[in-house]
């Protein structure tokens, strides 16, 4: 009795230490992301609070409240990543649906459309655009030519281009998880709502489109927060005219090498994002929100 | 035709002719997804200053000028080093990291697991001043060591994603059966786990290079002086005007990208095959 207790103590050590082996094995990665981001982005949390003369403060939150530009910035930021997550979902929810009906060949097909501008550099797509949408470009020259508007308009280096530019790369981040959570719903329950004399939309909507909401929910997510912290296309289409938090932060430095007030937006885009998230996690699993859940 | 729009397009009966609006509204956005970036090619050949389509001359004026600049060619070496080394530090390390979370079933793989896909969520404003700062006291800044690490964490989430999903519907038992017979288990992960999981590996690998070759506002604030990245020149290049020469550039990054899709594509193949 006594010598089996003892082999089974030792066992559960050795298994211990087995996973506790296994489990440094992603120190390599812990200790990358510790040196690089999080201590960092830890330093700019205190570099937030220290004021021009090198002492504690809260001016650099003050500023913030006070001035009204960087209300502004907040508002931009918010409205511009709300309409892109809104647009996003009325283009991109239709394309997933269409793509969930086709047979499995032609999806694939389809969805190529779909992971070719996913896998273009973010940069190359919006110079596509920049080029598109300038006064000379193509998009004014056929507007014209069809006669919907008579003189070069301008569509870029405003809210117009950098709406068009960021849906553009957003899209595929909403359509790959919708599609994904369409694909796994099983067809038996639309049958069978049909068969208990459910109208077509009847069906779609107390059926498919609830089963459809957490792919449909979490690349909405995902669009929502990448926008939150975009810098290249609305710095890029914007034309200084869509101010983003981000564009702030790195003006800031590259302009002001103000580093207090560049921490502090920071700090409150970081603490937004984390709020957002939060407030998600509590409907769907982060695990889910990353595809690496089934 | 008229049949076939009167015919049930799905389990609801509802018609293809009912639907008719879905085929078009999502061929429409197709297009539009595809398009923009593709029509960019044709005029990278156009022999304007003002990029033209169609072209109405054609010439390679701007693949010269581009190919004949000495600080673009040194742009793009240095994009396709840190790319490649990238790939060779985000792979290893995050396949490792996605090995142990998935076998050790600790109670901190969890938080583990969130600390390493933070690099995915926090703005990338943020990681790239957060490593200015730690490059000028580690005095890595404006190296390829320095670009190389910092490239490397935005890479480990994709990897960790992409590796863990396929350990999840790996048989881990195999392992266990061979390291039962006496195998070590390196050697059981390396011979029996890794061909299994090899697939995943080679996207990972894919995507930490175009991970990193793509990726622009890091580059901007912690690569400068003697090694700017090919991003961080075109960044600069569009704040300023329309270059032609960019469209020859994301013309050839086109094709870097499709080289490397068909590339994963291929290997994603033998998935089902095998």
């Amino acid at each position: 009795m006594a010598v089996t207790d003892m082999n089974a103590d030792g066992l559960k050590r050795d298994e211990r230490l087995e996973r506790l082996k296994l489990f440094g094995l992603s120190s390599p990665a812990v200790l990358m992301v510790l040196v690089i981001l999080v201590l960092p982005v830890g330093w700019l949390f205190y570099v937030s609070f220290i004021g021009a003369d090198g002492t504690f403060s809260m001016e650099n939150y003050e500023r913030m409240l006070k001035r009204k530009s960087y209300a502004r910035i907040f508002q931009t930021t918010f409205e511009v990543s709300l309409m892109t997550t809104g647009l996003c979902i009325l283009i991109g929810y239709p394309l997933a649906y269409f793509m969930s009906q086709l047979p499995t060949r032609w999806a694939n097909l389809c969805l190529i459309t779909v992971l070719l501008p996913f896998w273009t550099s973010l940069l190359v797509r919006t110079y596509a655009w920049l080029v598109l949408l300038q006064k000379r470009g193509l998009v004014n020259d056929w507007a014209i030519s069809l006669g919907l508007w008579d003189e070069p308009i301008k569509i870029v280096h405003n809210l117009n281009g950098t709406l068009i530019g960021m849906v553009h790369i957003m899209l595929p981040f909403l359509i790959l998880p919708t599609y994904a959570a369409m694909k796994s719903i099983d067809r038996d329950y639309l049958k069978a709502a049909s068969n208990l004399g459910a109208s077509p939309s009847r069906a779609f909507w107390t059926v498919f489109f609830p089963l459809s909401t957490p792919g449909l929910f979490a690349g909405s997510l995902m669009v929502f927060i990448l926008c939150l912290g975009f810098f290249v296309t609305p710095a890029v289409l914007g034309g200084g005219k869509v101010i983003m938090v981000s564009m702030k932060i790195v003006s800031n430095i590259e302009l002001f090498v103000n580093w207090g007030a560049a921490s502090a937006l920071g700090v409150v885009l970081l603490v937004l994002t984390v709020i957002v998230l939060w407030i998600a996690s509590r409907f769907l699993k982060l695990e889910q929100m990353t595809g690496g859940g089934h | 035709m008229i049949r076939w729009l009167k015919s049930p397009a799905s389990e609801t009966q509802v018609t293809h002719g009912q639907r008719l609006w879905l085929y078009v509204f999502a061929g429409i956005t197709m297009i539009l997804l595809v398009t923009p970036t593709l029509i960019v090619i044709p005029m990278s050949f156009s022999d304007s200053q003002y990029l033209e389509f169609p072209p109405e001359t054609w010439s390679l004026r701007w693949y010269r000028h581009y190919f004949e600049s000495e600080e673009w060619m040194q742009a793009t070496r240095t994009s396709f080093v840190a790319a490649f080394f990238t790939m060779l530090v985000a792979t290893p390390v995050g396949v490792l990291a996605a090995y142990g979370l998935h076998a050790s079933k600790l109670p901190y793989i969890r938080a583990a697991f969130v600390l390493l896909i933070t690099p995915m969520m926090v703005p990338v404003v943020l990681v790239a001043i957060g490593a200015f700062y730690a490059y000028v006291k580690l005095q890595i800044l404006y190296t390829m060591l320095g670009l190389v690490l910092a490239h490397s964490i935005l890479a480990i989430p994709l990897v960790l994603i992409v590796t863990g999903s396929a350990l999840k519907s790996y048989d881990m038992n195999q392992e266990n059966a061979a390291r039962s017979l006496g195998a070590p288990r390196w050697k059981a992960f390396m011979t029996i786990t890794l061909p299994q999981i090899r697939f995943a590996v080679v996207t990972s690998a894919l995507l930490s290079f175009l991970t990193s070759f793509d990726e622009v506002v890091i580059a901007m604030f912690i690569s400068g002086g003697d090694n700017p990245t090919l991003t961080r020149n075109m960044f600069n290049a569009l704040r300023d005007q329309i270059d032609p020469t960019i469209a020859s550039i994301s013309t050839l990054m086109i094709l870097v990208t499709t080289v490397l899709m068909v590339l994963a594509q291929i290997f994603g193949r033998g998935k089902s095959g095998d």
